[in-house]
């Protein structure tokens, strides 16, 4: 594929998605200059790589492409229990107190302070409104796999802003 | 009902309430939630969750290094007639005719034209937090906005007395350069000026896609307005630059 091909295909393909891999991104990583970094790194990859890409699902390649980058820089930053998704019942995360302390909704803080791997799940399906198939092809577990970690995101949310309004 | 059969329900509550049901498991759900109020109790808080997600995390706009990113990725610079020819037949350590004959044959693809550019950027702008990176009214805002992101400052005007309010500016990437764009407003159309330093070019007018363009140099800059307005009008706001 030349170049011009390669852009055009890029344009169709990746552009409309790249605003939802930025918002992953930025869910995933809470550092908007961090996140950035990500969505170039991935655009520039998405770009090599575009003859690879098979036609079925832009928005599930794209973001795919875009999640693993960020956890890779997760897990270069961040100690590594904190991508267990199994810490949910500790106290809230020095994330959350961090947003809260800004003035943030109560809401956005605690999904900030869920752990990543059910926070991404969570922001897939109600802020992407992604379907489960799609979600579990971009974070690569099982469908079932995303329905637990929805429930137990959801379970974790409705715990913490209970009786709270905006 | 007992918590037991409860707890198998939670996943395909939830999963209704996610639209992944189909008709038969979803009677069964709602079969469930008639009969349990727990259940029907836990479906509502599902709902007034996502509402409340959806309402109150808006969704950050693409920054505008990821824009020119998209841009310059999308639109890679125009291979030299000459090495496209090259390419298209390594074998020829070709003679000039040669090149200029093929090139009559295999060049019939010519650079997207400026008009195109603009609409097409005036249509990508149009699509949800595209619009404008910098929102305000103000045009002692609008223009200092600009600087330090292009290399040149352009002209900024409000044109609210007569009806076409500056509504905010944005960074857009057409002729193969990042320039400056404004948007106007006319009742409910809006009206994009993509303006960029270059020598005077003859005016154009025209409509590609349903949208009206119009071209214009003045003082240095060259203009090109765009909008689904008519063309009556479009004209009307141009002669206010002039």
């Amino acid at each position: 594929m030349n170049g011009s091909a390669a852009g055009e295909v890029f344009a169709r393909v990746v552009v409309p998605h790249l605003p939802a891999a930025y918002r992953l991104a930025l869910w995933l990583l809470r550092d908007p200059a961090a996140a950035e970094d990500v969505v170039q790194d991935a655009a520039e990859r998405a770009f090599r790589h575009i003859a690879t890409f098979r036609g079925d699902n832009a928005c599930a390649w794209v973001l795919r492409i875009v999640r693993n980058q960020a956890i890779e820089t997760l897990r270069k930053t961040r100690p590594s229990a904190e991508l267990d998704e199994d810490l949910p019942d500790r106290a809230p995360l020095p994330d959350a107190d961090l947003l809260r302390a800004e003035g943030e909704t109560t809401l956005r803080a605690a999904l900030a302070g869920l752990p990543p791997t059910l926070r991404e799940c969570l922001v897939l399906r109600e802020l992407e409104e992604l379907s489960y198939r799609d979600i579990a092809d971009i974070v690569g577990v099982p469908v079932g796999t995303v329905m637990s970690r929805l429930w137990k995101a959801r379970q974790i949310l409705m715990a913490r802003t209970e009786g709270l309004r905006a | 009902m007992s918590d037991e059969t409860c707890a198998a329900m939670h996943l395909l509550i939830q999963a209704e309430h996610d639209g992944e049901l189909g008709a038969a498991e979803a009677a069964r759900v709602a079969a469930h939630l008639q009969t349990c109020t727990a259940c029907a109790a836990h479906a509502a808080a599902l709902r007034r969750l996502s509402t409340r997600l959806r309402a109150e995390l808006p969704a950050d706009p693409l920054p505008l290094r990821l824009q020119a990113v998209a841009a310059r990725l999308s639109a890679p610079p125009p291979v030299p007639a000459w090495r496209a020819v090259r390419r298209q037949y390594p074998g020829f350590a070709a003679g000039l005719a040669l090149a200029a004959c093929l090139a009559l044959v295999v060049l019939p693809r010519r650079a997207p034209d400026l008009a195109d550019q603009a609409v097409t950027a005036h249509i990508r702008a149009l699509q949800p937090g595209h619009l404008m990176d910098v929102v305000s009214t103000d045009r002692h805002t609008v223009k200092p906005w600009f600087a330090g992101k292009l290399d040149y400052s352009p002209p900024v005007q409000d044109f609210a007395g007569v009806g076409f309010p500056l509504k905010g500016g944005r960074l857009d990437y057409v002729g193969g350069r990042p320039v400056a764009a404004l948007i106007y407003g006319r009742a409910q159309h809006l009206i994009d000026v993509t303006v960029w330093p270059g020598a005077a070019a003859p005016s154009r007018d025209g409509t590609t896609n349903g949208y009206n363009y119009l071209s214009w140099s003045h003082d240095g800059m060259v203009f090109w307005a765009v909008s689904d307005l008519n063309k009556a009008e479009l004209r009307d706001f141009v002669a206010l630059w002039h």
